[in-house]
């Protein structure tokens, strides 16, 4: 398929058309060895005993403040998850800001507020930062941009590998964030108990890792959701990935919502939530582990490695049926009736 | 799997096997193709029966002159064109919505026709055009934006209708082709829970009358589908054509008169152009002299013009069960969800993409890559 003329919204989405814009246009121009590791984070091996991690995201979420969060804390917990899920300890963030003219003052305290906050239960300093302001009408309010590094053990940098058998975990219901956001953007008059899941998931995940379960691979499931992760994990590993429809955690109202505006609860943002793939005797005890941290009390095993070596993700549905997944293709768009 | 969709999926292999033939079933609703694919009904079905995709995706019945003319509205200056998402990525003979919108052009998704309304309003300075596809279960929301328009004397909002009313295209389906295709075989209607809580279940009685079609109306979930095709082959397994309804919780006989009303209010039966079916006489919905003023076609002296269906797209035989997905050449090569040729690949609704998304893709589909950020 052809690149279109012009940027599109779906290219910013997290799907395959996003993915053809930066094999096309931006991997060519800037590729090496590093980048095409394709973690979250870029890994630059030092000499000793840590590797250090480098990451960066810009944060474009509109309205900056929705149920559960708002730009702020969305930018320090995506950085700090980022690191985390390659196996990084967040060291620093430096958190780049561009603002509006006729932007708020007395919001960009609340903004700066849930900076703090959120740095304060990561664990993170903001050590540098920037700022710049654009003519009205040249950004939406406020924009953020935060780069972050941290340390790796060299013991928890192996090269991601999965085998058949392996379990995907996953630490609790998907699908709020994007739902909340989508619905305080689109129907902002809605009153809605759902609320977004952004929390900074480097806790959660040292407590896994400390404990010295072999995880194989994860990733937060974030723009393009679990559907995201687990084809990537099919395609990267050249694996068949079974999901369990039933054992996918999903609160009732979300799932509701998703089904009112035609939107398929696996394709949906998460910003608090992590796809662990662990070794299959492992999986238990990554479970406990998971569930007794407090972001993970509703963890669960979503499904496994399969023994198929087709890269396809398959997921045997509540009804007793199976359908494969795809990852998403770009905007996510609600549906006529 | 639950138990009640056990029972009926022994009632259905019990009634399967005593019809003794292949059977082929329409669901009419774009919202049970998906359903359909997402809950992996297919491979619950009997080897003898099928379902096979219909004209009930309200984006992949619109015309391509219709789709160029909500592109040629949104390039007017001034104008602010209001679409449900769906239609956003459907390629017109020059281009689509979203590729409209990356040119300039003002486009807004909209979740309620009211949001439209409101946004003529607050914008004064806007021509606001709702762009209104879709059957009788969207056509009340259009016809209480126009009366709210109307209402608030608003002189910047406008409509451009393309509804289109079931039953016409169901008869029309029935009917030998013109083309000389003959008429499709299927053996039963698995009616749109939907639409029919507006028509109510009684208005497929016709169908099940005129042409001893099997008709049921039932409801989305696995469940209510294996439900629906359960009854449509006990029909056919005991030879006795008739209408049920397996989802009374919502669907009543008589459907919802006030949303029938207001479609009555506002719009009159008009011939309209289907993709793949031709113009079917009474099969659309024109605005109503009284609400001329709100009608997009006449503010700006718009012209549909007849334009080609894309070559090599089999879009049309798709929703008309001639064929699926998969015998179109174009599918999952040229034609796929991240660059559509059809209307079905666009839709969320559509049969093609939910083939695509959903079923077991053929060699030479797209092939995603792990991407740089999170």
């Amino acid at each position: 398929m052809k690149l279109s003329t012009n940027i599109v919204m779906g290219h910013g989405g997290g799907g395959q058309l996003m993915d053809q814009l930066l094999d096309e246009v931006v991997r060519p121009a800037v590729g090496n060895e590093i980048l095409a590791e394709g973690l979250d984070s870029g890994i630059l091996h030092l000499d000793g005993q840590y590797r250090l991690a480098m990451t960066l995201d810009g944060y474009v979420v509109s309205p900056w403040k929705f149920p559960g969060g708002d730009i702020g804390r969305i930018a320090i917990c995506g950085t700090v998850n980022d690191l985390a899920v390659c196996g990084a300890r967040p060291l620093g963030i430096a958190l780049g800001l561009i603002l509006a003219e006729g932007f708020a003052t007395s919001d960009l305290r609340e903004v700066m507020a849930s900076v703090s906050a959120a740095a304060n239960e990561a664990g993170v300093k903001v050590i540098t930062g920037d700022t710049k302001v654009v003519g009205r009408g040249q950004a939406d309010g406020i924009y953020l941009t935060t780069a972050g590094v941290g340390l790796v053990p060299a013991a928890h940098h192996q090269r991601p590998t999965v085998a058949e058998g392996d379990a995907i975990l996953i630490n609790g219901p998907i699908a709020d964030h994007g739902l909340a956001v989508m619905l305080a953007r689109e129907m902002p008059h809605l009153k809605t108990p759902i609320a977004s899941d952004v929390a900074p998931l480097n806790g959660l995940i040292q407590h896994v890792l400390e404990s010295g379960i072999q995880v194989r691979f994860m990733r937060d499931a974030t723009r393009a959701g679990v559907a995201g992760v687990a084809t990537d994990v099919a395609r990267r590993f050249c694996r068949q990935v079974v999901l369990e429809e039933a054992a996918i955690p999903v609160r009732r109202q979300t799932r509701h919502a998703a089904e009112m505006l035609g939107l398929d609860v696996l394709e949906v943002a998460n910003e608090g939530k992590v796809v662990m793939v662990v070794a299959g005797e492992h999986a238990e005890e990554a479970l406990r582990r998971m569930r007794a941290h407090p972001l993970g009390e509703q963890s669960a095993i979503i499904g496994r490695i399969g023994t198929n070596s087709e890269p396809i993700c398959e997921l045997r549905t509540t009804s007793g049926g199976s359908r494969i997944v795809q990852k998403p293709f770009g905007e996510q768009l609600p549906r006529i009736c | 799997m639950t138990q009640d969709t056990d029972q009926f999926l022994e009632r259905l292999n019990a009634a399967a096997a005593l019809a003794a033939r292949p059977l082929a079933f329409m669901e009419v609703c774009g919202t049970h193709t998906v359903s359909a694919f997402r809950c992996g009904l297919h491979e619950m079905l009997p080897a003898n029966v099928k379902l096979i995709s219909g004209p009930g995706c309200p984006v992949c019945v619109t015309a391509q002159g219709d789709i160029d003319l909500m592109i040629g509205a949104a390039d007017l200056k001034d104008v602010t064109l209001c679409t449900y998402g769906d239609m956003i990525k459907v390629p017109g003979t020059r281009g689509s919505l979203a590729d409209a919108r990356a040119r300039g052009a003002k486009v807004k998704v909209i979740y309620s026709t009211l949001d439209a309304v409101q946004h003529a309003q607050t914008n004064p300075s806007e021509q606001v055009v709702l762009a209104a596809v879709g059957f009788e279960t969207t056509t009340p929301a259009t016809a209480v934006a126009i009366l709210e328009a109307s209402k608030r004397g608003l002189k910047n909002f406008s409509v451009l209708a393309s509804h289109k009313v079931l039953l016409p295209a169901l008869r029309a389906l029935l009917r030998p082709s013109s083309d000389g295709g003959g008429k499709i075989r299927v053996d039963g209607f698995l009616c749109p829970g939907h639409a029919s809580i507006i028509l109510g279940s009684e208005a497929f009685r016709e169908i099940v009358d005129d042409y001893a079609m099997p008709c049921v109306v039932a409801g989305f979930e696995a469940q209510q589908m294996v439900a629906g095709v359960a009854r449509l082959t006990e029909m056919i397994a005991e030879q006795r054509p008739a209408l049920d309804n397996v989802y009374p919780q919502v669907v009543k006989p008589e459907g919802n008169t006030i949303a029938k009303n207001l479609i009555e209010q506002v719009f009159e039966p008009a011939a309209t152009n289907w993709r793949a079916l031709g113009t079917i006489p009474a099969s659309g919905l024109a605005i109503r002299e009284p609400y001329a003023a709100f009608d997009a076609i006449r503010r700006f002296g718009l012209v549909a013009e007849d334009a080609p269906e894309p070559a090599g797209c089999r879009c049309g035989e798709v929703i008309t069960g001639r064929c699926t997905p998969t015998d179109c050449g174009l599918f999952g090569r040229r034609c796929t969800p991240m660059a559509p040729v059809g209307p079905c690949m666009v839709s969320s609704e559509g049969s093609c993409s939910a083939w695509f998304k959903y079923g077991r893709k053929r060699d030479g589909a797209m092939e995603p890559k792990a991407g740089i950020g999170a």
